[in-house]
């Protein structure tokens, strides 16, 4: 039997009929039409899904649809605002901070609330907040690094830079 | 070529803000009208003879549309069986089971598919699944490599005559009894590489649709190098490669495992055909994690033999490559550690021998680096192996041995050049970047106190950008792996360039539109570099594997654009009124030699070559190029680690990571330092961590999800300090060389031998991967057992 759920997703209200079992990461894929959100596991472990419910950074695939009734969900495709970058997505893309981008959104979406809930994070910070996403190309140096460079262009100036990590230095 | 602007520069990634907004093109991501939607049913034994396949109670289950099994393709996936999914590239061939998408009668790993459920939705496939009813008949599964070549074993595929899929010597041992005979010293090791999953964040998607009216097959899917798939799966389907088109858009990584076939590739086509419908085929993780080719799987034997002074003289390698359960494409190439093993080295001689062993697992086939870094870690632990025998600094062990540079090209003991290095200035870079001479004093004191503390060398050197036909086509049954680009300037001056490479994650959009800017002398902007579908561009293309994207299809690039610029030339010169061979070509201007006022912009010839031309001179401003590079490439490096293990615990802790690497000419230095990290990451990853563990009884994959597969977190990965020394490579124009494997390469040695100098006051001499705590902590507590038992103090 299909259940009515009803959220506003990125701003924009959604009403669909859906089955219980539906997660919500495949309600915002297969339903809503939002494929920023991706998929990588099937536990739970690689965070490639995670969006944010009433502003709390979640893993889409841990919740079913019909659970975010009457939630305010935002995905990758909700960041920038008029045409303009998200400060997070901008350092993504000044600081090398992804590869494929697969799990590109997840990061964003994670480093997102991670700075909403400590906007002057440190170094060792930033990687325990990133702990719970995967990605397999960028060995974390550069994420961790746009990370840092959103903070200080979101206000949240006091964290540390690396040191310069380089190639071709001669 | 034009003074460069763009190629050194670090220029922003142009395939950056889709992926950063949400708006990729990953297959799983496209949209399509009436998709239904399969499930593959997939064998839970590793090992067992297929009694029957009940498929009825399936059929009548909600939503299902069709159940097929090796039966129902038959009529659809012909061709000759080993071409369908196991093209074979082997030095010596002895046993090659043919391999079909789908088994009939006896599976031999655990996840081989037996059958495929259709549904209009996902879960309902997944549904119909549960109710097929297969009666297998279990047998004995072969799992250890040393007992699955000896006479008697029971077989991986029971209608084979044995287990061995090759078996090649590449130099007899007696050519190094000499070397062993006059040693002074012989250390051996036996050295595991453990199998690995590839892991990409993406797992495998193919969805095909085939238009029953035109006859045309049309694929989506998460590819290496979709021109190779189109080859393989017009095969096997008795099409014509015309009426094939493979799309591959962005791809959420490789790493070398989505370069083979797989079997989905050939049943979600031919179930598209069977039922005129398009059919989508999406892996879960744990599909991935059983069915993805497995990187590694091998183990070494490893002899050397040197003089008291440290001057090497001989070394005796054999190798022991779990295949799997079939060869895979390009498995055999894996046997290129047997010709890398003597690293950056002098030797008076090697011996070297490669058996490639079936067993009842997943097909191993290449992961980043394949071969390389197996042949990095061998040669880089005995050198250090031998250090400890000899007394002597690893340091000027290596130092002594190197090839210099004043001896390049340097012809190694397998007959391979290598083009270019400078192995002791990088050396000598990385020593400086790390303080090496206070580490060691330090290393003393700590000592005395009890701590562990280890540094370790990696001086690695790399052979890639595959490949000369000359070295690759006997090793892959006569294909040269070249490169290919077109380039056309439309009449309004926009560009668009086909290259046959792929980008997945690579930056090669980027680096390939700065080349082509540079080299045409227009902004990167009015150049469009498309990749990833077979029906645009040259007529095939190689893809991108073995660091090959800038060194091999780069070239091609610069060559295309070149032959552009000379058809532009005598276009020029009759706008010029001047003899061709007086036009030059300079910033993006045609002008005639000594007056460069009076010019034409690459734009306006290109806008005169579609109109009228003096007669017997054709339209258009347009070319492809082909490029077989005359030798590999030959990165190097060194990569130094320094660690401190808890005598408690056995746990790792890595206190700095220094890399020095040389890629030749650098296009873009911000994505080859992207490169080392994700590369250098997975060494890491290797050397710490991860393993794929099977039970050993019934060959069960016990690591088939992220919750039992340890994956590095950024809490894990150690700061990385990169620096380079630039030596060009003599081999191509630009003077590059490949460093998308070359963090992964160095990578596992370093870390490897620093755990082992740290270990060594225990009188621990050797580990193996994965170095893990309970490991560590095991190793440990038998060495002081051992040296208790000699009656002295357990030292700590």
């Amino acid at each position: 039997m299909k259940h009515k759920v009803a959220t506003t997703v990125n701003g924009h209200r959604q009403e669909h009929e859906v089955e219980p079992r539906l997660l919500l990461v495949h309600y915002l894929r297969d339903v809503v039409g939002l494929t920023g959100t991706h998929i990588g596991c099937d536990t739970s472990q690689c965070g490639a899904c995670t969006i944010l419910v009433d502003g709390k950074a979640v893993k889409s695939c841990t919740m079913f649809a019909v659970q975010a009734e009457g939630k305010k969900l935002t995905t990758i495709e909700g960041m920038a605002k008029d045409g303009e970058l998200h400060p997070l997505q901008q350092a993504f893309w000044d600081e090398h901070g992804l590869q494929c981008g697969y799990c590109t959104p997840g990061f964003i979406m994670a480093a997102a609330y991670l700075l909403e809930q400590n906007p002057n994070p440190t170094e060792d910070e930033i990687r325990r907040g990133l702990e719970g996403n995967l990605c397999r190309c960028t060995g974390y140096v550069n994420i961790v690094k746009s990370v840092q460079s959103a903070a200080k262009a979101m206000g949240g100036a006091k964290t540390k830079a690396q040191p310069a990590v380089t190639a071709g230095g001669e | 070529m034009a003074v460069s602007q763009l190629v050194g520069a670090k220029i922003h990634r142009r395939e950056d803000p889709r992926l950063i907004t949400g708006h990729g093109r990953f297959t799983d991501d496209l949209p399509h009208q009436g998709l239904l939607h399969m499930v593959v049913v997939r064998s839970p034994y590793a090992h067992a003879r297929i009694r029957s396949i009940g498929v009825e109670a399936a059929k009548k289950a909600p939503g299902v549309v069709a159940v097929y099994t090796a039966a129902d393709f038959k009529d659809v996936i012909a061709g000759p069986a080993t071409f369908v999914v196991a093209p074979v590239f082997a030095p010596i061939k002895l046993t090659n089971p043919p391999r079909y998408p789908i088994a009939a009668k006896e599976v031999c790993y655990q996840g081989e598919p037996v059958a495929v459920v259709i549904a209009e939705q996902r879960g309902q496939a997944a549904d119909g699944a549960q109710l097929i009813d297969i009666d297998y008949e279990p047998l004995p599964a072969v799992m250890d490599l040393e007992e699955a070549v000896k006479p008697g074993s029971p077989k991986v595929h029971t209608d084979q005559p044995d287990n061995i899929c090759w078996d090649a010597t590449y130099v007899p041992w007696d050519k190094t009894d000499e070397a062993f005979k006059t040693a002074d010293v012989v250390v051996k090791e036996r050295i595991v590489q453990q199998r690995l999953s590839p892991n990409p964040m993406e797992s495998r998607v193919v969805l095909a649709e085939y238009d029953s009216f035109d006859k045309r097959l049309t694929m989506w899917m998460s590819t290496q190098n979709p021109h190779w798939i189109r080859l393989f799966v017009a095969g096997a389907l008795g099409m014509g490669e015309h009426a094939v088109r493979v799309v591959s858009h962005d791809v959420g990584g490789g790493f070398g495992s989505k370069i083979s076939p797989y079997p989905e590739d050939f049943l979600v086509p031919a179930s598209a055909k069977l039922l005129s419908r398009p059919v989508k085929y999406t892996e879960t993780r744990t599909e991935a994690m059983q069915n993805a080719y497995a990187g590694r799987g091998q183990l070494y034997d490893v002899e050397v033999a040197a003089k008291k002074d440290g001057t090497l003289l001989g070394m005796r390698v054999t190798q022991m490559l779990d295949a799997g359960a079939y060869m895979a494409l390009f498995s055999a190439f894996q046997t290129n550690t047997c010709l890398m093993a003597g690293g950056a080295y002098h030797w008076n001689a090697i011996s070297s021998r490669s058996q490639g062993v079936l067993t009842n697992k997943i097909p191993t086939d290449p992961y980043r680096g394949a071969g390389r870094p197996e042949a990095t870690h061998l040669v880089e632990r005995m050198m250090d192996l031998l250090a400890v025998e000899l007394n002597m600094d690893p340091v000027e062990l290596r130092r002594k041995n190197f090839i210099r540079k004043e001896e390049f090209p340097y012809t190694q003991n397998f007959g391979l050049v290598i083009d270019s290095g400078d192995y002791e200035k990088a050396m000598d870079k990385a020593l400086k970047m790390v303080g090496y001479e206070e580490l060691r004093k330090k290393q003393k004191e700590q000592r005395k106190q009890g701590k562990l503390v280890g540094i370790g060398l990696s001086t690695w050197i790399e052979l890639c950008g595959l490949g000369p036909g000359a070295a690759t086509g006997p090793a892959t049954g006569g294909v040269v792996l070249s490169e290919s680009a077109q380039v056309k300037i439309h009449p309004a001056g926009g560009i668009s360039i086909y290259v046959g490479t792929h980008n997945h994650g690579q930056g090669n959009d980027t680096t390939h539109a700065q080349i082509a800017a540079d080299t045409l002398g227009v902004p990167m902007d009015l150049i469009d570099i498309r990749h990833g579908d077979t029906n645009e561009g040259p007529g095939f293309g190689y893809g991108t594997y073995g660091s090959r994207s800038l060194a091999v299809g780069g070239i091609a690039i610069l060559r295309a654009c070149g032959k552009v610029i000379d058809k532009g030339k005598k276009i020029a010169a009759h706008l010029l009124e001047a003899a061709e061979e007086d036009v030059v070509f300079d910033h993006g201007k045609f002008h005639v030699k000594g007056a460069p006022d009076k010019s034409k912009a690459l734009g306006e010839v290109a806008f005169a070559a579609y109109g009228q031309l003096p007669s017997g001179m054709e339209q258009g401003l347009e070319a492809v190029s082909y490029f077989e590079p005359p030798n590999f490439v030959w990165p190097f490096g060194t990569h130094i680690c320094v660690v401190e293990v808890d005598p408690e615990t056995g746990a790792v802790d890595m206190q700095k990571y220094v890399a020095v690497d040389d890629c030749g000419n650098i296009v873009n230095p911000m994505i080859v330092a992207g490169q080392l990290h994700g590369g250098i990451a997975q060494g890491i990853a290797q050397a710490l961590f991860e393993e794929m563990v099977y039970d050993e009884e019934s060959g069960q994959l016990k690591t088939a999800t992220f919750l039992d597969y340890p994956m590095l977190t950024a809490n894990e990965m150690p700061l990385i300090q990169l620096d380079s020394t630039v030596t060009p490579s003599p081999t191509n124009e630009m003077g590059v060389k490949g460093i998308g494997e070359a963090g992964t390469i160095a990578a596992s040695a370093a870390v490897i031998n620093a755990i082992c100098d740290a270990l060594s006051p225990l009188g621990i001499k050797h580990v193996d991967m994965p170095a893990s705590p309970d490991r560590l902590w095991e190793q440990m507590r038998r060495a002081r057992a051992a040296s208790n038992g000699n009656g002295k103090e357990a030292r700590r």
